[in-house]
Parts: C-alpha cells; structure tokens; sequence
C-alpha cells in the first residue's frame, strides 16, 4: 500500500511531464495531421536552455532566491524553445505543406537527428548534472519502516503543471486564436475562405506546443538535476504514446494520457522489472494503436473515398 | 521574411534595400536562436561543478556567416531562380539524357564488380582494405537495406520504421547459431533469413489495420522493443557487451587466414588480408543483386502489382477483391528476409555485434535512403545510399579541416549532424526523391514515364 502511494505521487509527476508534451504532439497532429517527430528533441533542447539560463543566473548573477530564477527560466526557455520551434516550422515543414503524407515526417526525422547532433556537438556529449534547485520532502505517511514522501519539487511540478493548463486551455477554447486553431483543424481550406491566416495559426501552433514542452523541459531538470542530448527520444516516444492513448487530437485527452504513462512505467518499474519500463511503455503505445487507434477521447477516424 | 513581390524585383532590377533588410532580420532571428546553445558552452570543470564559457567568437562567426548567405541568395541567387521559374517549359527530349539513361546502370554495375581491383591497383595491398570495406562494404550494406526496405516502403508504401529490429534478427541469428552449434555461414545465411521473415510476419500481423503515420510510429515502437529485449535479456544475447568472436565466413570451406590450409596458401598466394575484404565485397555485392533482381522480378509477379496497387489507393484495392492481409504480409516477410541477409552478412563481416549497432538512428538512416532516393526507384536508393553513406564516410577522411579549425578539431563529429541537415534538405528541395518518375509494370500500348507528382498517393 505504501508502495503503491509513493508510486501513485511518483507517477503523477512523471505523467505531468510526459502529458505537457503530448500537448505539443497532439495540437501538430491535430492541426496538420503529422507526427511532429523533432518534438521530443525539441524537449531537450529546451531543458538544455533551461540548464544555461539557470547557469547563468546562479554562478553568474548571483541570484539567491530559487524561486525567483526558476521563474526567470521558465520564462527563458519557454521564449527560446519558441523560436527554436518556430524556425523549424518555417525552414523544414511549411515548404513540405501540401507535399505527399511522408514527406514532413521524414523532414522531422531529419530535423529529430539534427537537433541531437547540434546539442552534441555544441555541449558535449557527456551529462550535464546540477546541484538540486529545490530541495524539502513532506513525510505523508510513515508506516512498516516506509514512508510516503512527497517532496516540494513534485508539488512545483503539479502546481506548475495546472497553472499552465488552466492558461493553456483558456486560450484554446475562450480566445480568437483558439477559434482560428480550432477552425484549423476542422478543416483548413474552410477557415482559409472565411479569413483565418492558416500559416499564421500554424506558426502559433508550434510556438504553443515549444512553450509547453520547454515547461516540461525545465521541470525535467528541476525533478531529475540532470539532462544530456539523448534524452529527447525516449520521453518524446513515451508522449507520444500518452497523445495516442488520450486520442490524438483531443487535448484533456493528452493530459490524462500522459498521467495514464507515468503511472504505467512507474507501477511497472516497482512491481514487475525496471529493466523493461521502457518495454512497457512501447507496448502501451503498440497495444493501444492497434486495438483502440481513436484512443480514450479521441474522434474514430471515418475512412471516406 | 515577407516573400518580396514578384513584379517589384523585376522591374527594378535587384532590391538591394529589401535584401539588406532581409538579411538583418536574418541575422537577428539567428543571434537569438543559436544565442543560447553556441554563444553558451556548459563544461564541467575540476572540481566536478557545471560552469559556463561563452563563445561569443564562434557565435558571431555563425552569425555572420548566415547573413552573408542570405544576402547573397538575395541579391544573386533568387532573381536567377526567378528568371528561371518564368521561362518556358521544353519538353524536347534530350539526346544526353537518354544516353545517360541507358547507359548508366551497365556503368555502374560494371564499375561495382571491378572496384576492388582498381582500389589494389591503385593503392596497393596496404591501403585497399580501407577503402574496399569503408566505402565498398559498408556503402552496400546500406544499398541491401534500403532495396530490401524499399519493397516494403516504395513498393507496398508501407512505412516501416523499426526495419532495422529483423537486420538485428539476422545478425543475432547467426552469431548465435554459429557460435553455439558451429554451423556454417552458408547454412545460416538462408535460414537468418527465414528466421527474419518469419518475425517480418509475427510483427506484421498485429499492424494490418494500421495506416500512414500510425503504422510507422507502431513499427517504431516494435524495433525499440526488440532491441530493448537485446539489452536486457543477457543470459542469451550477454546484453550491452555483445557478443564477440563470431566465426567468419569461409571460401567454400576455406578459411581466410594465414594458416597453410588458408585462403593464401592454397591457391599459392602470399598472405594478405585483403583477400577477405575482397571476398566480403563480392559477398554483399551479390547478396544486393540478389535483392535488386528479386525486387524487379517480383513486380512483374502478381504480387509485386497487388503491392503497388495497395501503395496507390488500397480501398480501391480491396474493392477490386485483393487480398489486402496477404499483400502485406508478404511485403513485410520479403523486406525482412532481406534484412537478415544483411544482418547476417553484417555479423559475419563484423565478428562483433551489440545492441548498439541496431539503434532507431539505423532504421531511420534506412528510411532516409529509400525516400531520399526516390521511393521505389532501384537507381535512386543505390545513388542516396552512395551519397549519405559514402558521404558521411568521407567526413573521417578530412583530415586538412583540421589545418583550418585547428588540431581538436573532429569531423567525424559532425557527420550525423549534416546527415539529419541534408535529410531535412533533400526533403525540402525535392520530396519526391532524387528520382522520382515512376515506371509502370503494366501499361496500355506504350511504356511511358510519369512523374510522381502526378501520381495520387493513397494512404499507404
């Protein structure tokens, strides 16, 4: 039972990050229809952002209030990933925009190879660790020599994570913007002709899903204190799973799946074999496009001729 | 970056002020996004503690360097690209081409078979066995792979991302069955490549229904498995250190080594092992035959056409009454046999395989090839695996950049990293592929050529 507690917060947390991600997967997808491969590492850069601008601020500046930089850098990161994802719609998926289905998937296979390289070459391919940011546990539970914890970054990570949600989606479903996204992804020829800039909502479209993963990308390294220029493939993999299991296109659906895979990978680590956490999530992701392709909340896909 | 109006550049002439500003603004988006990464170096220095150095040199440089090309491309590059655009299309056939066209596959198959010799020519016994086995070998490999993909991806338009899990098969396959029951390479080839093919079924069956992207991601999801499964299953396959000491193939029983019942020795040769390389050349260069004649043989089989008719529009395939499971199948299972050759081949080239040389980077360099060459197009998947392969090859050998950006610097480095850049740019430049007409196997009274683009590409 305590186990189970401990790995329900565990799961939670973990699933906050993957679920920020599947955001950015499931607008793309939702909006043109395609597997933004390069999020994932688009998730990495943006930690590795967050790693400088945090650099910056504590051995440069001298900042002493946590609290302070870590809002300072997630502001930073969310800025910079922006641009770095906006970029990258411009150079490598607008001129494929109308092209054969494939074509934008390899280009963001392309660009997923890229970017893992350029982060190689320009930081060095060793681990990059920093000292905890916040530190302070709360004992929940302490009961049979083992005790719950809950510890204050896995409650920045939950308060974070619902504060942005909660501005994410006001601006989906209450803005002009959101309406323009929404329309967009009914059917894009359509809103062309009322007077929707479909580009221009495109664009926003990755600058959202950069904003979002470059949250999840600073409290990545907030929760694990350490970050290297592989680690983008993985949890990209694992949110995109969590954006399928959720229904691909359907927003709370992203959310929920991603908390569904961090209580997956998390229960099966303390239960069965950590080795095959990884397994288990790939299995997920295979089991569910297999036998529920439309996924929790998602639309089924009607086939028309 | 507002595109300029058409009309305005040419009247004008060239607008120098809209390319200056142009490749101000340029300048600035690419301060800020390389500001970060490049301007910012995190090193860990002596006491293990992260630090920052700042590289405000090179970031310049880069920065620099960017606003020239765009000026240039402003100025002198797209008013040509303009011009070129505006002028009449001329359909006349050209007397090159055709020769080219005829003529250029004998070419290359006649200058495949006698590459080696003129590598031992050229260089001699000491240099050959570089580049027979880094550019020969290793460039064939991928020219296999991406004409065993290529059945499965351009022919059938199934999009397999996890290829490179039955390359593992077949190289585990015969490492493992040569080492523990000693059988020959020549027995193990054949069934390597049964053993593929048969789990090119087993993963195929699951994700018949699936489409497009899903199908590729799920494929995806089946090649981390297997190879997950190889890490960590290591009472069988000894997980990360891989498994050494895998026997080499032999000429018909004769081993390559210096022994007096070697290779050298009984057909009163001296010793060298250039002879194997040569011998591993030939190998792959007819297992890549093999798979180029069976793909081309196999289209004009009613299989090969119910796979193409499945790439184009697959309900319209149903409809007509094919039967869609088997078509795949059969895609899937021919595909993968031919990555166990391949893998096999690999093992038994290598003597050492791992996890590692079957990571999800492989699959999609795979993938690359076969789209960057064109899907479908034999000519075109062997000229990508050439130029990505053979590319990324020459990148070791570029030993004078070193005089230019000082002694730490590595090319080797950066090989991956302009391979992710040219697949973006290939793709960008040319979707389609490097060839991407499309030769009928079935045509009313006359063969003709057709461009893919106007080719409607069903869901595949």
């Amino acid at each position: 039972m305590e186990v189970f507690l401990q790995q329900l917060i565990n799961g939670v947390t973990l699933g906050s990050i993957y679920g920020l991600i599947a955001i950015g997967y499931t607008m793309v997808f939702g909006i043109i229809g395609m597997v933004n491969f390069a999020h994932g590492d688009v998730f990495m850069v943006s930690a590795f952002i967050a790693l400088i601008a945090f650099l910056i601020l504590t051995s440069w500046l001298g900042l002493t209030s946590i609290a302070l930089a870590l809002l300072i850098v997630l502001i930073v990161a969310m800025i910079f990933t922006a641009v770095v994802n906006w970029m990258i719609e411009r150079l490598a998926y607008r001129p494929l925009r109308g092209s054969f289905r494939l074509a934008p998937l390899i280009s963001a296979i392309g660009m997923s190879i890229f970017l893992m390289n350029f982060v190689q070459v320009s930081q060095g391919p060793r681990n990059k660790s920093i000292p905890p940011m916040v530190q302070g546990d709360f004992v929940l539970l302490d009961r049979n020599d083992f005790a719950v914890t809950l510890s204050l970054k896995q409650l920045v990570i939950w308060g974070v994570t619902a504060v942005l949600l909660i501005a994410f989606w006001y601006l989906v479903a209450k803005t002009r913007l959101g309406r323009a996204q929404r329309a967009c992804e009914q059917d894009r020829k359509m809103a062309a002709l009322v007077g929707v800039d479909v580009d221009r909502t495109i664009s926003i479209t990755f600058v959202i899903a950069a904003a979002l993963a470059a949250v999840a990308g600073t409290m990545y390294l907030m929760y694990y204190g350490v970050v290297s220029f592989a680690d983008g493939f993985v949890p990209g993999v694992k949110a995109f799973t969590a954006a399928v299991l959720g229904g691909i296109g359907s927003l709370p659906g992203a959310v929920i799946g991603g908390i569904l895979i961090g209580l997956i990978e998390t229960m099966w680590s303390a239960y069965f074999s950590i080795d095959y956490k990884d397994v288990a999530a790939f299995s997920v992701l295979a089991i569910t496009l297999i036998f529920l392709p439309q996924g929790l909340f998602g639309r089924p896909d009607v086939e028309k001729v | 970056m507002a595109p300029e109006p058409l009309t305005a550049t040419q009247d004008r002439g060239i607008d120098i002020i809209g390319a200056l500003r142009n490749a101000v603004l340029t300048g600035l988006l690419a301060f800020v996004l390389f500001l970060p990464l490049i301007g910012f170096q995190t090193v860990t220095n002596m006491r293990g503690d992260l630090v920052l150095n700042t590289r405000w040199g090179l970031l310049f440089s880069i920065v620099a360097v960017i606003v020239g090309a765009r000026f240039a491309y402003a100025v002198m590059l797209a008013p040509w690209l303009t011009r070129r655009k505006n002028r009449p299309l001329t359909l006349a056939p050209s007397p090159w081409r055709d020769f080219a066209g005829k003529w250029i596959v004998p070419f290359a198959i006649g200058f495949a078979i006698v590459y080696p010799f003129v590598v031992v020519g050229t260089v001699g016994f000491g240099g050959a066995v570089k580049w027979i086995d880094n550019f020969g070998i290793q460039i064939l490999i991928y020219v296999m792979l991406g004409w065993g993909l290529n059945i499965v991806v351009g022919l059938a338009g199934l999009l397999d991302l996890g290829y490179v899990a039955f390359y593992a098969v077949g190289a585990y396959s015969y490492a493992l069955l040569a080492k523990e029951f000693g059988l020959s390479f020549w027995i193990l080839l054949p069934l390597a490549g049964i053993l593929s093919s048969f789990w090119g079924i087993l993963l195929g069956f699951p994700v018949l229904r699936l489409r497009g992207d899903y199908l590729a991601i799920v494929t995806l999801a089946f090649g981390e498995i297997i190879r997950l499964v190889l890490i960590n299953w290591v009472d069988l396959t000894n997980g990360y250190a891989g498994i050494s000491g895998i026997p080499r193939p032999t000429f018909f029983g004769i081993p390559f080594n210096a022994n007096d019942d070697g290779f050298a020795a009984v057909f009163g040769l001296e010793f060298t092992p250039v002879y194997r390389t040569i011998f591993l050349y030939y190998l792959i260069l007819a297992l890549a035959f093999l798979t180029a004649f069976v793909t081309i043989r196999l289209r004009r089989l009613p299989v090969g056409r119910a796979w193409e008719a499945l790439r184009e529009d697959e309900i319209a395939c149903r409809s007509l009454g094919i039967n869609t499971t088997n078509t795949k199948l059969t895609a899937f299972a021919t595909g993968a046999m031919f990555a166990g050759f391949a893998g096999s081949f690999f093992a038994a080239r290598q003597g050492f395989i791992s996890p590692d040389s079957f990571t999800f980077l492989e699959s999609a360099s795979i993938v690359a090839i076969v789209v960057l060459g064109g899907m479908g197009s034999q000519i075109g998947v062997a000229v990508a695996a050439l130029v990505m392969v053979g590319g990324t090859e020459l990148m070791r050998d570029l030993d004078f950049l070193k005089a230019i950006f000082g002694p730490t610097f590595d090319p080797t480095q950066y090989r991956m990293l302009l391979f992710g850049f040219a697949m973006v740019l290939i793709m960008v430049w040319r979707p389609r592929g490097l060839i991407s007409t499309r030769e009928p196997t079935v045509f009313l009274k006359e063969r003709k050529t057709i461009s893919a683009d106007l080719v409607g590409q069903g869901h595949g």
